[in-house]
């Protein structure tokens, strides 16, 4: 697959009480953000456990989005700060196993920045077409894995 | 409690080469409070070995379970019959528990952690060493701070006087243990204990005697 045409897959982790609203808001507004985007509302970015990312990574996600309250403006306190040790810790994971840190980033938003977190999804599928698809999407998933999450 | 760290990815890949039903099995005590090797590290460690198996056709095969805990044949049975299916264990218990499964096995068990140290958690995410587990506990001397443990140079009779302000001159980034038995001995009213003299510790209860044995008679059948 030429990177031309290749369309990354793009998960995004939105928290409710920040970019959730925020890619609502950008909705209200007619703001576009590209369909290959996979948004999943989370109650705190600090719900989000290494596992996750990993899940996804290995059901071929090409890229993953955190998107968390500003610093110092989480609902639960600390919740966004949990996420963005856990997205460096996931960083480390994907470098010793062969994939790029790239593909999973955390970003932070208030709730009114709809037009900063469009901007943010459309800079990460730039860097995701940049790098190219995940190998793992060309290599048949083992039918004997169990998956728990 | 016993503190244990990850081994990383490439490092596991070297231990497993060749291999193909591969059984990752967590324990739910020690190892999953020093975030190391419970229930989640397990399935972040398998889904990371099974990325890499993907990426360098390796042709893994990684089966993920999790029992409560790895140093006690009632909670080993549990794993027998993922064992069984499997044709290596790597074990994200503690060396105990690498040992204990690998002695009612008959297959290669391999450990997917380095054991650290029995220590406490410090503050989060920071675990520090307590004991050595010498055999022969003298914790009492010294206000409860021991010297065997925190004194780099095993001290028993006083501060060695390299210390620089309260930090220690081997580890600087550490606390110089005798200023802090100094310390809670003074804050105790139990200074008088650092007067007698103590003799040389005697090694033999310790590993450097040989792997230890403990039987209670009282409780045998």
């Amino acid at each position: 697959m030429s990177n031309e045409s290749f369309e990354p897959l793009l998960i995004a982790f939105c928290c409710q009480y920040c970019s959730y609203s925020a890619a609502d808001l950008a909705g209200s507004m007619r703001l576009q953000y590209p369909t290959n985007v996979r948004i999943v509302r989370t109650p705190c970015t600090g719900r989000l456990e290494v596992e996750f990312f990993m899940k996804a990574f290995e059901k071929g996600a090409d890229g993953i989005l955190v998107a968390g309250c500003l610093e110092g403006g989480c609902h639960f306190t600390e919740g966004n700060l949990l996420a963005k040790g856990r997205v460096g810790y996931t960083q480390k994971f994907l470098s010793e196993c062969g994939l790029e840190a790239e593909r999973i980033r955390m970003i932070n938003i208030s709730a009114a920045q709809a037009r900063p977190l469009v901007d943010h999804i459309n800079e990460m599928l730039a860097t995701l077409k940049n790098i190219g698809p995940s190998p793992l999407k060309r290599i048949n998933q083992p039918k004997n894995v169990e998956m728990k999450v | 409690m016993i503190v244990a760290q990850r081994k990383s990815i490439p490092e596991l890949i070297d231990i497993l080469e060749g291999k193909k039903k591969i059984l990752v099995l967590g324990c739910g005590t020690c190892v999953t409070v020093c975030l190391a090797g419970g229930e989640r590290e397990v399935s972040i460690n398998a889904s990371a070995l099974r990325i890499a198996s993907r990426l360098k056709n390796l042709s893994f095969e990684v089966e993920e379970l999790t029992i409560e805990r790895q140093c006690d044949n009632i909670f080993i049975e549990k794993a027998a019959e993922a064992i069984t299916r499997n044709d290596v264990v790597l074990s994200f218990g503690c060396g105990a528990g690498v040992q204990a499964i690998a002695e009612r096995y008959n297959k290669p068990v391999y450990a997917g952690l380095d054991t650290e140290f029995i220590g406490i958690l410090e503050e989060r995410a920071t675990w520090t060493e307590k004991c050595v587990a010498c055999g022969k506990c003298v914790l009492h001397e010294y206000g409860g701070i021991c010297p065997i443990t925190r004194c780099a140079k095993h001290m028993l009779n006083g501060p060695c006087g390299g210390s620089r302000e309260d930090r220690c001159e081997v580890r600087a980034n550490r606390p110089c243990a005798w200023q802090l038995i100094y310390q809670r001995l003074k804050s105790i009213g139990e200074l008088d204990r650092l007067k007698s003299v103590k003799a040389p510790k005697n090694w033999n209860t310790s590993i450097h005697g040989g792997s230890r044995v403990i039987i209670r008679e009282d409780h045998r059948i």
